[in-house]
């Protein structure tokens, strides 16, 4: 593993969230899997290098490589079906279906016949999470060397069976066929009546991207039909025999602590079930309705103390920088020639701070989750990006062997980065110890803004030393909080010095999709535009001049043609654009505005987003992540923001919290560049960063107003 | 606590509604019927949105005795059988979603506007479709889908 690698699978230290190492100790009941699906061949591929496939995430970042781990493993059936079973979710990201092009592509058999099992601990090979875009270049990957190897396995087994050289024998759709004699032979009817179970090494090669026939190519969501029916079953959705309904009764404040608790009244409602243990105080009951009425018949009084609001945030953050050493152990310094002495002798010397607010999720579906015990084993299913990670926390929370827990993740209502905890199936568990029956918690948008986490919000102080001709000679970059992900330069500079400053954080904090990439972006590429303007240069002239990295320069070419980057524009319109590079995928957008002088009223017109990920796997929806990407950035460059004060979140509801709908939507274009000759890498997270950079330059073109702080219009998409 | 019959997909159900139980918990809670989507409570969102006699109405913040006796379709009663109603073939074909938690509340808010207007421009279905939330980002493809659906409808003379 090349060293730059190995810093990419270090988990990033804004993953707040992930306090934990995780556990790698796993037990494979082989014989299970046949009485489950039947007879057939069961393939498990075992990792050459563990390290390289597991996310980047979960606890304690470690330069050592990780025990041999099994990363997947795959059925053929006796009844012509292949299943492959991943510790992987879907999330919306539509993994599902690009998975199963992968395995489609090297084991030759048609989509209709391969099913995903993803995200249950019982069943799949353990998974830190899914998250950091990690799915595309390691499990797609995977997924192909273990369908190579099983076609492998097959066509010796018809070589067996005809007695003849496996040279001569060709695998496609779900068959094996002898080229001389064409005779030909199902997957199915090969694997009848056998228990076999292959343990193979990783094979090489694939089949190259130039060749696919598969992948690279649009495949619709595969179960597409489930949801425009209403059929697919979301963790809310779920829902068990005499099940009740949970309800946690809520501190006023964060950090607040009980003082003294009167849960009499609500004990006398018939079927309801009252939990307190510590600061937990839930109830459980039949329905939603009376677990509601319950906790509203509950007395209880608070501690609490004293804690700043938004207003106070960023000097906040200034003033309470963590000393010492980072505990994650992430390399949060960079530092190469002299800055000091650039600086001094530059032509030009520029000095700006960037601030970044913090915003939240908003997945459409809230947390839930149903949990079930049986004895001292409990089942929980719930949407979460870290099945496994849920199933530690259940275990340690409940102290139990991790054996003891099962977690399910149904595939969920979007998570962002958002649902890599285990709040409610945790509160769920509890409850249904206390209640001897399955109980279900499902949050409420209210509890969804106020007791999951938020993106770090940040302080970024940039200076920058040029020289005449519009070179960069000196950068220094410091970012206090919001995170290190994202946060060198990709641009060519002699003499840099680039820190993330960790910072004490009044909210609960954790990742977002593209973590501090897109604030760091933010600030980056908006400075950027401030050099240029220093020297009167183009911002794209300016960039292209200090860049040399071949697959950026034709992002940023790529974007300004289709945008038509050069072109005169009406008076009150203004172009930005912005871009960079981030978990293997190079992005840049370029934005059209408009700004009324008089009212100071900004509107988005125009997007368009060039973005190059190596080989292209599943092209629409490719189109379809940089859409929405550049849809939801939309939110957190123009107008969302989490206001708060002692300990509250004072607009955290649908009607106070403002996300992007149908009218903010501008019209959008993606450009693909496909580089088939690149492994392909994810896309969920990298096309959002160039967005918001891109809309402060553009602002700034059409009014000469600079704006600094993300997001950049919250006062109803106006400049004051 | 009392007892009340609702009309719901061409079928009469019997449900335990008081005065502040909501159409939302009795169709997930009671009906089964899990389609209809939980997003925010406070008709924020859309991803409740049922119809009630063909028109759109968010199920999350409608009080289940005040639709008695009135025609209530969810995504469930949607499809003829196997046949997709349109609006859900369009979404499939744009390929309208990510998470789809967004689809089922789109597609009944979008088959109301159809109902309402059946030839609706870009900006009258960015108008109608305000209320409804896609927090993945979809909406260009909710567009599209909208359109090629009205186009669908008016060919097949449905
Ligand atoms: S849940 Fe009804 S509008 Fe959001
Ligand atoms: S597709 Fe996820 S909210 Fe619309």
């Amino acid at each position: 593993m090349s060293a730059n690698e190995k810093l990419q699978s270090l988990v990033e230290p804004e993953r707040y969230e992930l306090n934990r190492a995780p556990s790698y100790s796993f037990e494979l009941d082989r014989r299970e899997f046949f009485k489950l699906l039947g007879a057939g061949v069961l393939v498990v591929s075992v990792l050459k290098d563990a390290h390289a496939f597991q996310e980047s995430g979960a606890g304690r970042p470690r330069m050592e490589p990780l025990p041999k781990e099994i990363g997947v493993w795959l059925h053929i059936g006796e009844n012509d079906l292949v299943t492959v079973y991943t510790g992987k979710v879907e999330v919306g990201q539509n993994i599902r279906s690009s998975l199963t092009q992968a395995v489609a592509e090297e084991l030759k058999v048609p989509i209709e016949k391969i099913q995903l099992v993803m995200g249950d601990t019982k069943l799949t090979p353990f998974d830190m999470g899914t998250f950091g875009s990690r799915t595309t270049p390691t499990m797609n990957l995977q997924l192909r060397k273990v369908s190579a190897a099983a076609r492998d396995l097959l066509i010796g087994l018809a070589a067996k069976h005809w007695q003849v050289d496996r040279q001569r024998l060709v695998a496609s759709e779900g068959k094996i066929t002898d080229s001389q004699s064409q005779h030909s032979i199902e997957y199915a009817a090969l694997v009848k009546g056998q228990q076999l179970t292959e343990t193979i090494p990783e094979v090489d090669p694939l089949v190259p991207a130039t060749e696919w026939t598969v992948q690279g190519k649009s495949l619709p969501k595969v179960d597409g039909r489930d949801f425009v029916t209403g059929k697919h079953r979301y963790p809310y959705d779920q829902k068990l025999p005499d099940m009740l309904h949970g309800k946690i009764l809520r501190p006023p404040s964060f950090g607040a602590t009980l003082a003294a608790l009167d849960t009499k009244a609500a004990e006398k409602i018939p079927g309801v079930v009252v939990v307190h243990d510590g600061n937990f105080v839930g109830v459980a009951a039949p329905s939603g309705e009376v677990a509601s009425r319950a906790l509203a018949a509950i007395k209880a009084e608070w501690k609490s103390d004293p804690q700043i609001s938004n207003q106070e945030l960023f000097e906040y953050l200034k003033k309470n920088e963590i000393g010492g050493e980072d505990p994650t152990g992430y390399p949060r310094q960079h530092e190469q020639g002299s800055v000091e002495k650039a600086l001094s002798s530059a032509d030009h010397r520029i000095e700006q701070s960037y601030t970044v607010n913090y915003i939240a999720h908003v997945p459409l579906e809230p947390r839930a989750a149903l949990a079930q015990w049986s004895g001292d084993e409990v089942t929980v299913w719930t949407g979460t990006q870290r099945p496994f990670g849920v199933r530690k926390e259940l275990a340690e929370a409940f102290r139990l062997s991790e054996g003891k827990v099962r977690v399910l993740m149904p595939d969920t209502g979007s998570a962002y980065g958002g649902k890599h905890t285990g709040e409610t199936a945790m509160e769920a568990a509890r409850l249904a110890r206390a209640a001897k029956l399955p109980v279900k918690v499902t949050w409420t948008r209210e509890e969804e803004f106020a007791w999951a986490y938020f993106r770090p919000a940040g302080v970024i102080d940039i200076t920058g030393g040029l020289a005449k001709d519009g070179t960069i000679v000196a950068w220094d970059f410091h970012n206090y909080n919001s995170g290190a992900a994202g946060i060198q330069t990709f641009y060519d500079i002699p003499n840099q010095r680039i820190l993330f400053h960790p910072t004490r954080s009044p909210l609960r904090q954790g990742s977002y999709r593209g973590l501090a990439a897109t604030a760091n972006h933010f600030a980056r590429e908006c400075f950027m535009d401030e050099l240029a303007h220093s020297v009167n240069m183009g911002p794209l002239e300016f960039r292209l001049k200090n860049l040399k990295n071949d697959r950026l320069r034709a992002v940023f070419e790529a974007a300004a043609k289709k945008f038509g980057w050069g072109q005169k524009k009406p008076a009150g319109r203004g172009f930005g654009i912005g871009g960079g590079f981030e978990k293997g995928g190079n992005v840049a957008t370029s934005v059209e505005v408009s700004v009324d002088r008089t009212t100071g009223e900004v509107r988005i017109l125009r997007v368009v987003t060039a973005f190059e990920c190596g080989a292209v796997v599943n092209p629409d929806n490719l189109h379809n992540q940089i859409e929405g990407a550049n849809i939801m950035g939309l939110g957190g460059a123009l107008f969302e923001a989490i206001q708060f004060q002692n300990g509250r979140i004072l607009n955290g509801r649908l009607s106070e919290y403002r996300v992007p709908r149908f009218s903010d939507v501008p019209v959008i274009e993606s450009v693909i560049l496909d580089r088939k000759d690149l492994p392909s890498a994810g896309a969920g997270e990298t096309p959002m960063l160039g967005l918001a950079p891109a809309i402060g330059n553009a602002i700034f073109d059409a009014s000469g107003v600079r704006l600094r702080t993300l997001p950049l219009v919250p006062g109803g998409l106006k400049i004051s | 606590m009392s007892r009340i019959q609702l009309n719901v997909n061409g079928n009469i159900h019997s449900a335990d509604a008081d005065n502040d139980t909501t159409l939302l918990s009795v169709l997930r809670d009671q009906l089964d019927l899990t389609g209809t989507k939980y997003g925010c409570g406070e008709g924020q969102c859309g991803a409740c949105t049922v119809l009630i006699d063909g028109k759109s109405q968010r199920s999350c913040v409608t009080r289940a005795g005040t639709v008695v006796g009135r025609q209530i379709t969810t995504i469930e009663g949607l499809a003829k059988g196997d046949r997709l109603h349109p609006m859900q073939q369009a979404f499939l074909d744009e390929q309208a979603m990510q998470c789809a938690y967004c689809t089922p509340g789109m597609i009944m808010s979008a088959v109301s506007l159809l109902n309402k207007k059946p030839n609706p421009s870009v900006t009258e279905i960015a108008d109608f479709m305000e209320g409804n939330v896609c927090r993945c980002g979809t909406h260009p493809r909710i567009v599209a889908a909208i359109q090629r659906a009205a186009k669908a409808v008016k060919e097949a003379g449905l």
